[in-house]
C-alpha cells in the first residue's frame, strides 16, 4: 500500500509525516518524530510503556497504527513539562521515589496525568485500578500510588 | 545508626532524592532502543516452530528478493567463522545459529538483515525452512532415565542427558541423624520455571569501524567488562582485540539476572556489523524475550526434615532435579554449577545436612540465570521455609515458636553452617519478634480459630529466611575464571567536586545516588557533587557487575576503600598546608583539623585546590584513587516476613489481606532507596508463588509465551506491602552494609505458601506448589469436600 501523509499535532507542535498505513505509532514517534521518551515493553498491550495521550486519552501506542492518529493531538512524556516546570505526576515520582529502571515511568505517569483529571479526588483503590494497564517490574507500585497522591494534592492545592 | 554527615552532604542514612529521577520523568534516559546511528540497519531472527528437529534446508531466496532485505544469514555462514557456537558462562555451549539441528522451540535458527525493522520482520516471514521433528524431551526426570533420546549429539562421548552432579555436607551424619530423629518428614517440592521479563527487553546495537577496527556495541548487560572480554575471547580468531572493544551498557529498564547472559542475537548483530561494516540494531519482542531468553528455577526438589521430640531440629537432606534446557547457561560462579543453593539450612542450627543437585538436559531454552536472586538463594530459602513450616505444623507447634526454638542463637554468630557458610552476623529472632509485634500475630492467631469455627479460611504464614550474597571472596568464586572482585576509581577535582567510576552497572537499582553517598559519606564533598558513572568499558575500571546483590557488598566496599585512599592523601596535604604532623591532624566528614583546635582546619575541597595548586614537594599532584576490592566473605542479609491470606471458597483466589516485611541488610546508605528494593522485590516474591510460571507440552510448545499467559502483577494485585527493619551490621564490610535488591524476592514466596497451607492444614492440605493459582485452589478445596 501507498504511504500516506499524516499531520498530527505532537506536545503541541504541529508535525507531518509519510507513513507506511502499517507503521505503528509507537514507531512513528519514536523513530519518525524521534522522541524516544514512549518505550515498547510488549507488544501486545499488556505492560503500557508505550502509552501516550490522544487527544488527552491513554492508548497504547504500540498496537495503534500512525494513520489513525491523522488530525489529531498526541502527548507524550516529552510534553508534560510546561514552560521549565514539571508536571505535578512527575514531581510526585521524584519525591515519592516512584520509579526505579525508569522504562515503565513515561507511560505510567501519562495514565496517571489524564487519569488524575478526571478523578481529582481519588482513592487508593481507583489510583491502582487506573494503573493496571501499566506494569512495573521494579517498584511494586506502593510509591507509584504514593507519587500519584502527592500529585493529586498538589493539582488540588492549584497545581 | 544516626547519620554522621549533614542532609546537605548526604552520606549514608540520608533518603536523598535520586540523581537518576530528573533524566527519567522527562523520558530523556537512554535505553538501548534509543540508539540510532547513521546507516544503522536491522536484525531480526527467525525462530524454529519445534523444540527439536533437523533443519533440512533453509531457503532464502524469497526474503531476499524483497526490497531492503540485505542478507540472511545462517549458522553455515558463521561456521565459516567458528562464530556458529559460543561458551555459556558455566562452560558449556550453546548455538548462536544452528547448522543442523534445533534444541527448542524458538531457538534462533537465521537472522535477516534489513533497512528497516518492518522489512526484517518480512524478511523473517518469508524465509523457508525445512524440518525434520525428533522426539522431544521435556521432562527432565525423564531425560535421565536409561533409553531416554540422547539431545547434546554435538558433543561426541556425551551418551546421556546428565549435565552435573554436584553435592555438599556430610552424608553419614546426616544419614545417622536422621536415622535417630523421633520425627521426619518429606516433601516433594517443585519451582517452576519462570522470566525476569524487565520491562526492557534484552538488545544491542554493534557498530564496528572497519578503518579502526574498534567495535562499539551499546548493549543491554548487567555485566559489561565481563561481556568485553568473553567477545575479545570467542571472537579474538577474526580480529577483535580487546583493547579496541567497547561495551557500553547505557540506562537498562530492569535486569534481575536476564541480563547477565549473552544471547545468540548479541553474537549476530555483532557478527553482522563486522561483516556489512554498518551499525545493526537487535531489540527482541516480547515472545521472542518470554520463550527464548534463559529462564530461571525449574527445580524438582525432595526435601526431608528431622527433629527431635521436642521439636529441635537436627537434620536436613535433599535432593534436586535441575531443569537446564539443552545447555547449561547458567549465571553461576564456575565452581557452583547449583549456585549458592548450599544456603539450604537457613536461619536454623542443624547440625547435619546433605544436598545434592543433578543438572539434566532437555529441549527448552537454556537457563539457571536468577530471578533477581542471588545464585539459587530462593530456591534455598524456599524449600528450607516450607520444610520448618510443614515440621511447625506436623508437630501442632505454631511456626512462629518453633522457628524460635530452632532460630540460629544471636551470639554465636560467626556462624560456621552444616553446609560450610561462615554466616557474618545476624539476629532472627530480633526480626521475628519486630515482625510479629508489627502484624499483631496474636490477634491473627484468635481471629483465625474464630473464623475457623465459621469454615471461613484464613491463613499466617512466615518466612525466616536467610541470604548469602555479595559474590564473592576470589579464592572461592570466579566467573569463566574472572574473579568476582569490583571496584571503583575516584578522581577528585581542584574545585572539590568528583567524578566515581564503577565495575558495576545499575539497572534501576539507583547507583548514581547511592554510591554518590559512599563518597560523601568518607570524604565529606557533597552528593550532589559527585558524578558517578558506570557500564562503559572504556572508561570504567573493570568490575563483573552487577547481580546476586553485589553492588554494594563488592563495589560500595571498594568506593569506601578508594575514598579511604584518598583520604590518606589529602592527609599529607593537610599536614602540610596547617603545617602540623599528619598524626596531630583529625578527620571528621569534610575537614582534617588540628587536635585540640577545631578552628585549624583545611577542608576537603581546600585539600583538593592544594593538590593541583600546592602540593607537598616530594609528593604527586592529584588527588584520585583506585580500589579493587576482594570480599574477605560473603555477607549474610536476613529478614522475617508474615503473610495474612483469605482464600475464597467460591473461587480459590487468594488474597493477600497484610503483609509485613522486616529487612535486616546491615547499615543503610539510602533508606528510601532500600525500601524501594525492599517493595519491588515483595512484588517479585509475590509473582511466582502467585502467578508466573513457564511450562511445555509433550512436544515441547511453550504455553506461556507473551504476557496474555504469564501474569505480571498488576498494581490491582499487588498488596500494600509495610516494611520495617533491624539493623545487623555486617563485621566486614568497610561500611557495615549487606546488599539488599534480592531479599525480598527471596523470602516472600515461602511466607505467602505458608499462609495458604496454613489456611487449608487443618482440612489436610500439607503442600501446594506454586503458582498457587485459583485454578489450583479451587481443587484443592473441591478435593478436600469444601467446595461443590
Amino acid at each position: 500500500m501507498a504511504n500516506r501523509k499524516i499531520h498530527v499535532k505532537v506536545n503541541g507542535t504541529p508535525m507531518e509525516a509519510e507513513v507506511e498505513p502499517r507503521l505503528l505509532l509507537v514507531h512513528c514517534i519514536r523513530d519518525t518524530f524521534q522522541l524516544t521518551g514512549t518505550h515498547i515493553g510488549c507488544d501486545t498491550s499488556h505492560c503500557g510503556a508505550c502509552t501516550v495521550l490522544l487527544d488527552g486519552k491513554p492508548i497504547k501506542s504500540c498496537t495503534f497504527f500512525a494513520i489513525q492518529a491523522d488530525g489529531r493531538s498526541i502527548t507524550t512524556v516529552e510534553g508534560l513539562e510546561q514552560n521549565g516546570t514539571l508536571h505535578p505526576v512527575q514531581e510526585g515520582f521524584c519525591q515519592e521515589h516512584g520509579l526505579q529502571c525508569g522504562f515503565c515511568t513515561p507511560g505510567m505517569m501519562l495514565t496517571a496525568a489524564a487519569f488524575l483529571k478526571e478523578n481529582p479526588k481519588p482513592t487508593e483503590q481507583s489510583i491502582r485500578r487506573a494503573i493496571s494497564g501499566n506494569l512495573c517490574r521494579c517498584t511494586g507500585y506502593v510509591n507509584i500510588v504514593k507519587a500519584i497522591q502527592y500529585a493529586a494534592a498538589k493539582l488540588a492545592a492549584g497545581g | 545508626m544516626a547519620p554522621r554527615t549533614s542532609p546537605e552532604v548526604g552520606g549514608m542514612g540520608h533518603s536523598i532524592k535520586r540523581k537518576e529521577d530528573p533524566r527519567f520523568v522527562r523520558g530523556q534516559g537512554t535505553y538501548v532502543d534509543d540508539i540510532r546511528l547513521p546507516g544503522m540497519i536491522y536484525l531480526d531472527i527467525v525462530r524454529s516452530p519445534f523444540a527439536h528437529a533437523t533443519i533440512k534446508k533453509i531457503n532464502p531466496s524469497k526474503a531476499l528478493s524483497i526490497p531492503g532485505v540485505l542478507a540472511v544469514i545462517t549458522g553455515q555462514d558463521l561456521a565459516k567463522y567458528n562464530l556458529h557456537w559460543m561458551p555459556t558462562l558455566m562452560s558449556d555451549t550453546q548455538m548462536v545459529l544452528p547448522v543442523d539441528k534445533v534444541m527448542f522451540q524458538s531457538q534462533e535458527v537465521a537472522a535477516v538483515l534489513a533497512t528497516d525493522r518492518y522489512i526484517a520482520a518480512d524478511g523473517v516471514e518469508a524465509v523457508e525452512v525445512e524440518y525434520d521433528p525428533l522426539p522431544v524431551v521435556v521432562d527432565p526426570k525423564k531425560a535421565l532415565e536409561p533409553g531416554a533420546p540422547i539431545l547434546r549429539t554435538d558433543k561426541k562421548d556425551k551418551k546421556d542427558n546428565h549435565i552435573f552432579h554436584w553435592e555438599v555436607g556430610d552424608k553419614s551424619a546426616t544419614e545417622k541423624a536422621f536415622a535417630a530423629a523421633k520425627t521426619t518428614i518429606r516433601q516433594d517440592i517443585y519451582i517452576p520455571r519462570i522470566h525476569v521479563a524487565s520491562i526492557e527487553t534484552p538488545g544491542c546495537v554493534a557498530q564496528f569501524d572497519k578503518v579502526t577496527g574498534k567495535l562499539t556495541v551499546w548493549l543491554t548487560t548487567q555485566a559489561p567488562h565481563a561481556i568485553r572480554t568473553v567477545v575479545a575471547l570467542v571472537a579474538g580468531h577474526v580480529g577483535l582485540s580487546e583493547e579496541k572493544i567497547r561495551i557500553i551498557a547505557p540506562d537498562i529498564g530492569g535486569g534481575f539476572g536476564g541480563k547477565v547472559p549473552v544471547y545468540p542475537g548479541y553474537v549476530i548483530a555483532i557478527a553482522a556489523s563486522v561483516l556489512t561494516g554498518k551499525p545493526v540494531k537487535w531489540v527482541e519482542d516480547r515472545m521472542e524475550n518470554l520463550q527464548a531468553d534463559s529462564f530461571a528455577r525449574d527445580y524438582h526438589i525432595t526435601a526431608e526434615l528431622a527433629a527431635e521430640k521436642d521439636g529441635t531440629l537436627t537434620a536436613l537432606r535433599i535432593k534436586t532435579i535441575a531443569d537446564h534446557g539443552y545447555t547449561d547457561a547458567a549465571a553461576n560462579p564456575s565452581k557452583f554449577p547449583a549456585g549458592l543453593f548450599g544456603i539450604c539450612t537457613g536461619s536454623y542450627n542443624l547440625k547435619a545436612a546433605h544436598v545434592q543437585v543433578d543438572g539434566a538436559y532437555t529441549n527448552k531454552p537454556p537457563g539457571g540465570i536468577a530471578y533477581r536472586c542471588s545464585f539459587r538463594v530462593t530456591e534455598a530459602a524456599y524449600a528450607i521455609e516450607r520444610m520448618v513450616d510443614i515440621m511447625a505444623h506436623e508437630l501442632n507447634m505454631d511456626p512462629a515458636d518453633f522457628r524460635r526454638k530452632n532460630f540460629i542463637p544471636a551470639d554465636s554468630f560467626p556462624y560456621k553452617s552444616a553446609l560450610g557458610w561462615e554466616y557474618d552476623s545476624g539476629n532472627y529472632d530480633a526480626a521475628l519478634t519486630k515482625a510479629m509485634e508489627k502484624i499483631g500475630y496474636a490477634g491473627l492467631r484468635k481471629e483465625q480459630a474464630e473464623k475457623r469455627t465459621r469454615g471461613e479460611l484464613m491463613g499466617i504464614g512466615i518466612s525466616s529466611f536467610t541470604e548469602i550474597v555479595g559474590a564473592g571472596p576470589s579464592k572461592h568464586f570466579d566467573i569463566l575464571g574472572l574473579k568476582m572482585f569490583d571496584s571503583c576509581e575516584i578522581r577528585v577535582h581542584p574545585t572539590g567536586k568528583a567524578i566515581a567510576r564503577f565495575g558495576t552497572k545499575s539497572q534501576g537499582q539507583g547507583h548514581e545516588t547511592t554510591y554518590a553517598q559512599i563518597v560523601a559519606e568518607e570524604l565529606g564533598i557533597p552528593a550532589s557533587h559527585v558524578l558517578v558513572e558506570e557500564g562503559d568499558t572504556d572508561t570504567a575500571p573493570y568490575g563483573l557487575g552487577t547481580y546476586a546483590s553485589r553492588s554494594t557488598p563488592t563495589a560500595g566496599a571498594a568506593g569506601a576503600m578508594a575514598a579511604r585512599k584518598i583520604r590518606d592523601k589529602a592527609r599529607k596535604i593537610a599536614a602540610h598546608l596547617l603545617e602540623a604532623r599528619e598524626d596531630d591532624l583529625e578527620w571528621e566528614p569534610g575537614k582534617f583539623f588540628v587536635r585540640g583546635n577545631p578552628g585549624n582546619a583545611k577542608t576537603i575541597q581546600e585539600i583538593a585546590l592544594a593538590a593541583y595548586t600546592n602540593h607537598p614537594q616530594g609528593t604527586e599532584a592529584g588527588l584520585e584513587a583506585v580500589s579493587y576490592y576482594d570480599p574477605p566473605n560473603l555477607t549474610f542479609p536476613f529478614g522475617s516476613y508474615i503473610c495474612v491470606v483469605d482464600l475464597d471458597k467460591g473461587t480459590g483466589e487468594v488474597k493477600i489481606r497484610r503483609f509485613v516485611a522486616v529487612d535486616d541488610c546491615g547499615n543503610i546508605i539510602n533508606p528510601m532507596i532500600v525500601e524501594g528494593q525492599i517493595h519491588g522485590g515483595l512484588t517479585m516474591g509475590m509473582a511466582p508463588a502467585l502467578y508466573e510460571e513457564i511450562n511445555y507440552d509433550e512436544e515441547g510448545n511453550i504455553q506461556g509465551g507473551s504476557f496474555m499467559d504469564y501474569l505480571l502483577p498488576t498494581a490491582v494485585e499487588t498488596p500494600n506491602w509495610e516494611t520495617d527493619k533491624t539493623c545487623t551490621p555486617s563485621p566486614h564490610h568497610p561500611l557495615g552494609a549487606k546488599g539488599v535488591g534480592e531479599s525480598a524476592t527471596v523470602g516472600a514466596p515461602a511466607a505467602i505458601v505458608n499462609a495458604v497451607v496454613d489456611a487449608l492444614w487443618h482440612l489436610g492440605v500439607r503442600h501446594i506448589d506454586i503458582p498457587i493459582t485459583p485454578a489450583k485452589v479451587w481443587k484443592c478445596l473441591r478435593d478436600h469436600g469444601v467446595s461443590e
